[in-house]
């Protein structure tokens, strides 16, 4: 069998309960259980986390920064989304 | 691989519940005892819908709001209620429930929602009085489940936290304005806030006592304060905001008290709060019959969301075949 037919899987790492699991690099596998494996012997050697998940890489769907222009607003002209923008007297503004 | 292989219920309990004494967060594919999924899916979706049925007393207004600037600010905060309707949404499916049984749930009368979002907004000033006391008090409640026990109900109140931190500024700004105003601008003010003021209080839940499940809340660390002192909290950092408006609150048994270091203030009306919750407040009906309206009429939208999904799939079928 020839390596080109290894799927490439995603892996997410969580640090500690009670975090979002993070991006951490990805790998080749036959499997997802054998991703798992391996995701565990490359990226969890030194406790970097108490849960692992492994996702083929074909099944994430991204947006491109190149388009953002187009796809989504960053609304740097909505300052009123942020606390910041409005004034309040100093004996309230602990709001 | 599986934790529950091997052991016993009583085991599993055990390991569960140091977990939670050890301030470890539960994720959604560890052991939990039935009772504790049942409580945060009634406790997460109660959220959720007050986050959905929130926006209908504030959206109201956004067609008469007094400028533009108030216009786009209180079209942006409806958005985020909406928002955190469905981060919230997502954190209750982590437990095993989907979102239509959530829906039917609330459309049924089955599920509760704050009994605060029953009273009508009759004037601009309720928008500033529901951005400050009713977010305010939100706010309160939020903060402190940031710590829940639960990972993903906790992740949900972080990030809802940090967006909702312009909502209470944003409704006190109001009354601050109408504040500096007219005679007339004030008065409206005032019955803005001794409309909202005993409704807000009510938000917090029961008295401890008669709380059904706060002290199994407690032990699980889902709710890590309690009712009456989240409403204490509540009362004592509000009421130097309203001595800042010069106006007040309509409570006549408001006083410091010395000894306890809080303010004292008089009894919640429990019979209006009875009413408020299981359908009989001022615009209870009409709340979950405009959810149920909207629902439907956004029914062909899914419909053709579908058909345009099975359409592309079998077109992929054909030619991969």
């Amino acid at each position: 069998m020839s390596e080109d037919n290894m799927h490439l899987y995603e892996v997410f790492i969580r640090s500690k309960r009670g975090l979002d699991h993070k991006h951490v690099g990805s790998l080749h596998a036959e499997d997802p259980e054998q991703a798992l494996e391996y995701a565990r012997d490359v990226y969890t050697r030194r406790s970097e986390g108490v849960s692992i998940w492994v996702v083929n890489s074909s099944h994430i769907f991204a947006s491109q920064e190149d388009d953002n222009e187009s796809f989504y607003d960053p609304m740097d002209d909505k300052p009123y989304r942020h606390a910041t923008h409005y004034q309040l007297p100093d004996a309230v503004n602990n709001m | 691989m599986t934790e529950s292989m091997n052991k016993t219920e009583a085991e599993l309990t055990d390991t569960f519940q140091a977990r939670v004494d050890d301030e470890q967060k539960i994720e959604p594919k560890d052991w939990m005892p039935e009772a504790y999924r049942k409580n945060l899916i009634r406790q997460i979706s109660q959220h959720a819908h007050s986050e959905v049925i929130g926006m209908q007393p504030e959206g109201n207004w956004i067609t008469r709001a007094p400028t533009l600037r108030r216009k786009a600010i209180l079209l942006a905060k409806v958005q985020d209620e909406g928002g955190h309707g469905l981060y919230l949404y997502s954190a209750a499916e982590t437990l095993g429930i989907t979102r239509e049984e959530l829906i039917a749930a609330l459309q049924s009368g089955e599920a509760k929602y704050a009994s605060i979002f029953n009273y009508p907004t009759l004037s601009w000033a309720d928008i500033g009085a529901i951005g400050w006391l009713v977010d305010g008090a939100a706010i309160v409640n939020q903060v402190s489940l940031q710590r829940t026990s639960y990972g993903p109900y906790s992740r949900g109140m972080v990030r809802i936290c940090k967006e909702e931190s312009f909502h209470q500024r944003q409704g006190y700004e109001i009354m601050l304005a109408l504040s500096r105003g007219n005679d007339e601008q004030r008065a409206m003010a005032q019955d803005a806030i001794n409309r909202f003021w005993w409704p807000s209080l009510m938000m917090f839940g029961p008295h401890d006592a008669d709380s059904a499940h706060t002290g199994q809340s407690m032990k699980w660390k889902i709710k890590r304060q309690s009712n009456d002192e989240l409403r204490q909290k509540f009362v004592d950092q509000t009421v130097k905001q309203v001595e800042v408006l010069d106006m007040n609150l309509p409570d006549p048994d408001l006083k410091w008290n010395e000894e306890r270091g809080h303010f004292d203030f008089g009894e919640i009306d429990w019979d209006e709060f009875k009413r408020s919750m299981t359908g009989g407040g001022p615009c209870s009906r009409q709340r979950v019959a405009h959810h149920i309206q909207a629902h439907e009429e956004g029914a062909w939208v899914r419909e053709a969301m579908r058909a345009y999904r099975e359409k592309q799939k079998a077109r992929d079928d054909q030619a991969a075949a």
